[in-house]
């Protein structure tokens, strides 16, 4: 269709420039220590990298249907504490805390999107709003307590390998493979790329705009809650406050890898790639003796300067 | 109504047809009157939806527990978010011009190190409170040239920025306090005729910025810019200058805050509370700053941020137990919100 032959190309040459800012920070990094270009230490970055990899793919979703959603961080703590209480507080079995917690973090993510289909809030507004009231919500259930000592099974989830690779790393592997599909050969990744070019042209084209909205929050519910199951299995301890800040570390990423805030544009490929050189970043600098509030520094300015050239390399601009 | 103007589309949350312009043809003088004076209630009924609000809650919770209404916790009310006010109406700038500063948290906590660190350090205090203002206008202005000459969405640049301060502050700093602050830098914590001057601040900078946004050039620019940038384009103002410009003076609120944030105690901390920035922007669009540009007054964001200090208080005269405040507070915003979109589609 017409949208995909406008946007692939465009989109692969900013892939391309993130391809060869990789392989540079990776050469870079190797050269600076010896320990990081080694299989066990780039395996070992999959599990670190998981959590804001999930909610990064989910995010990219949001994002090129033209939203945004700032709830996520707040979703991760929400279900978190949640699987806590239920487990440890109501006595329910650890699957089924586990289940019912999952369960919660896509009734907020569907919370999200009813509220911006329904009412027509701003995304940008009725996630604001939600992540104050779900942050709210983990704080009043976890009464300042934090829950600790898991079953050793429930640890394994996280910290335990399959084959050679961490289990995080099939994880990832097959969301962000199922993932790229999803959006770039399904009806309904084609759908969500219409709505963030023009949403009304896409409801007058017979597309349910409202149904794949509601749907994409709810994706993205699910996705942090998923991530925040296995955050609580990797650090085996659960506290109210986890995951602030994260809706800025997966924006980060998903609009490094290309995606425009504007909508109708980017690719999971893109949003893995921005992913890999954050974390690339992270490890190789704290490897050379750089602390991780520098690192920060360093993320904020590649994420500004990727930005200009990556205007500069595309020539029709014309959005503002 | 405004039939003309009604859009036969389904309602999808984008694009509202500008209220300024109820479809002029074919129009009697009194209907256009009559719009006129609908629309004037309509700029303004967000102030008196926010000022009945406060008032409610004033009487509700001061009949429940009169406590509330002692005269130190009313002015603890007026001057707890004051600083809170003063930066949303920078940033009430930002987002009139169809613009978004997520950053804002981040400059006010290095700031306020910049700011403290001048006043231990003993340099003239009249220094240690110009610095901050004239470094956040730097700051800003450099991210609103980014925004309008690099044409880098404006949420892509301060989230650079957010990170940028952010870790810089902590890296400089390590993490440590400031203390031993000299009393006389701590201009917050001064009275005018039993005020605090934080109140006096909030008050003369709203009603200043309000004036100025309506009869200045540069105010209206701001409007025109952004609800419609190419259209104000066309009628010769000049988009980017403008832009960069909003940024500048919102920097300088910025600076204005921090130094009324940074003297309210007695030591300076190398973080600011956390979502600062999250807490200025709801009072922006809370005071009914429309997110999509070029629509909202500066009143209504000091309003919110006073709604805010006062749902604070209420919910903690109240005895609401501390571990739910921040649920409580956000029921009370998305309602605030939900209802403004509701009743502002009935009036439309």
């Amino acid at each position: 269709m017409n949208v995909q032959a406008a946007s692939l190309p465009r989109c692969f040459r900013h892939e391309a420039l993130l391809l060869v800012l990789l392989a540079a920070a990776l050469l870079s990094l190797a050269w600076q220590s010896d320990r990081f270009l080694t299989a066990d230490n780039l395996l070992n970055q999959a599990r670190l990298m998981t959590e804001v990899s999930l909610i990064a793919i989910g995010m990219t979703f949001v994002i090129v249907s033209g939203g945004i959603d700032l709830s996520v961080g707040s979703i991760f703590g929400l279900v978190a504490i949640s699987m806590g209480v239920l487990w440890q507080s109501c006595g329910l079995p650890l699957p089924l805390a586990m289940f019912l917690a999952i369960a919660a973090g896509g009734m907020a993510g569907w919370l999200n999107g009813f509220v911006v289909t329904r009412f027509g809030v701003p995304s940008l507004i009725a996630t604001l709003a939600t992540l104050i009231l779900y942050r709210g919500l983990a704080e009043g259930i976890s009464q300042g307590r934090s829950v600790r000592g898991y079953p050793e099974w429930f640890l394994q989830l996280a910290q335990g390998d399959l084959f050679w690779a961490p289990h995080q790393f099939w994880l990832l592997t097959t969301c962000a493979v199922v993932a790229t599909l999803i959006l770039g050969w399904t009806t309904f990744g084609r759908a969500t790329y219409a709505i963030g070019a023009n949403e009304t042209a896409t409801w007058f084209s017979g597309i349910d705009t409202r149904c794949t909205k509601v749907w994409i929050y709810t994706a993205s519910g699910l996705l942090s809650a998923m991530a925040a199951v296995i955050f609580v299995s990797r650090v085996s301890t659960t506290r109210s406050d986890m995951g602030t800040g994260m809706e800025l570390e997966a924006i980060t990423a998903v609009v490094l890898g290309g995606t425009s805030i504007f909508g109708g544009r980017g690719t999971v490929v893109g949003t893995v790639l921005g992913l890999a050189l954050i974390q690339a970043l992270k490890n190789g600098l704290s490897l050379a003796g750089v602390k991780s509030d520098g690192v920060i520094v360093v993320i904020g300015l590649v994420l500004i300067f990727t930005s200009i050239i990556s205007n500069l390399c595309s020539h029709d601009e014309g959005r503002s | 109504m405004t039939s003309s103007t009604e859009r036969q589309a389904p309602d999808v949350g984008t694009c509202t047809v500008s209220d300024a312009t109820p479809g002029a043809h074919g129009r009697n003088e009194t209907t256009l009157r009559r719009a006129g004076i609908r629309e004037q209630f309509g700029r303004w009924r967000q102030q008196f939806v926010l000022v009945g609000t406060i008032a409610t809650l004033f009487i509700v919770v001061g009949t429940i527990n009169p406590m509330f209404l002692s005269g130190s916790n009313i002015t603890n009310i007026f001057a707890s978010n004051a600083y809170i006010a003063i930066a949303a109406i920078g940033m009430s700038l930002i987002i009139i011009c169809g613009h978004i500063d997520v950053s804002v948290g981040a400059l006010i906590g290095v700031l306020a190190m910049v700011s403290g660190w001048l006043a231990v350090e003993e340099y003239p205090t009249w220094l240690a409170w110009v610095a901050p203002v004239v470094i956040g206008v730097i700051v800003n202005a450099f991210i609103g040239t980014l925004v309008a000459y690099g044409r880098i969405p404006s949420i892509i640049v301060t989230l650079g920025m957010l990170s940028i301060l952010k870790g810089g502050l902590i890296s400089v700093t390590g993490g440590a306090w400031l203390s031993n602050l000299p009393p006389d830098f701590l201009i917050a914590q001064f009275q005018l005729f039993g005020v605090p001057s934080t109140v006096w601040f909030m008050v003369a900078l709203t009603l200043a910025t309000a004036v100025w946004m309506h009869w200045s050039f540069l105010g209206r620019a701001f409007y025109a810019v952004g609800s419609n940038a190419e259209a104000a384009q066309i009628v010769g103002i000049q988009t980017a200058p403008t832009v960069v410009m909003a940024f500048a003076i919102h920097g300088g609120f910025a600076g204005v805050a921090t130094v009324l944030f940074a003297t309210q105690m007695q030591v300076i901390q190398a973080t600011v509370p956390v979502n600062l920035e999250l807490a200025i922007i709801a009072s922006a669009v809370v005071g009914g700053v429309s997110i999509l540009g070029g629509r909202g007054l500066v009143v209504g964001a000091t309003l919110a941020a006073i709604l805010f200090a006062t749902i604070n208080s209420s919910l903690i005269f109240l005895d609401v137990s501390a571990y739910w405040l921040r649920a409580t507070q956000a029921v009370l915003i998305l309602g605030a919100v939900l209802a403004d979109i509701a009743s502002r589609r009935k009036v439309r």
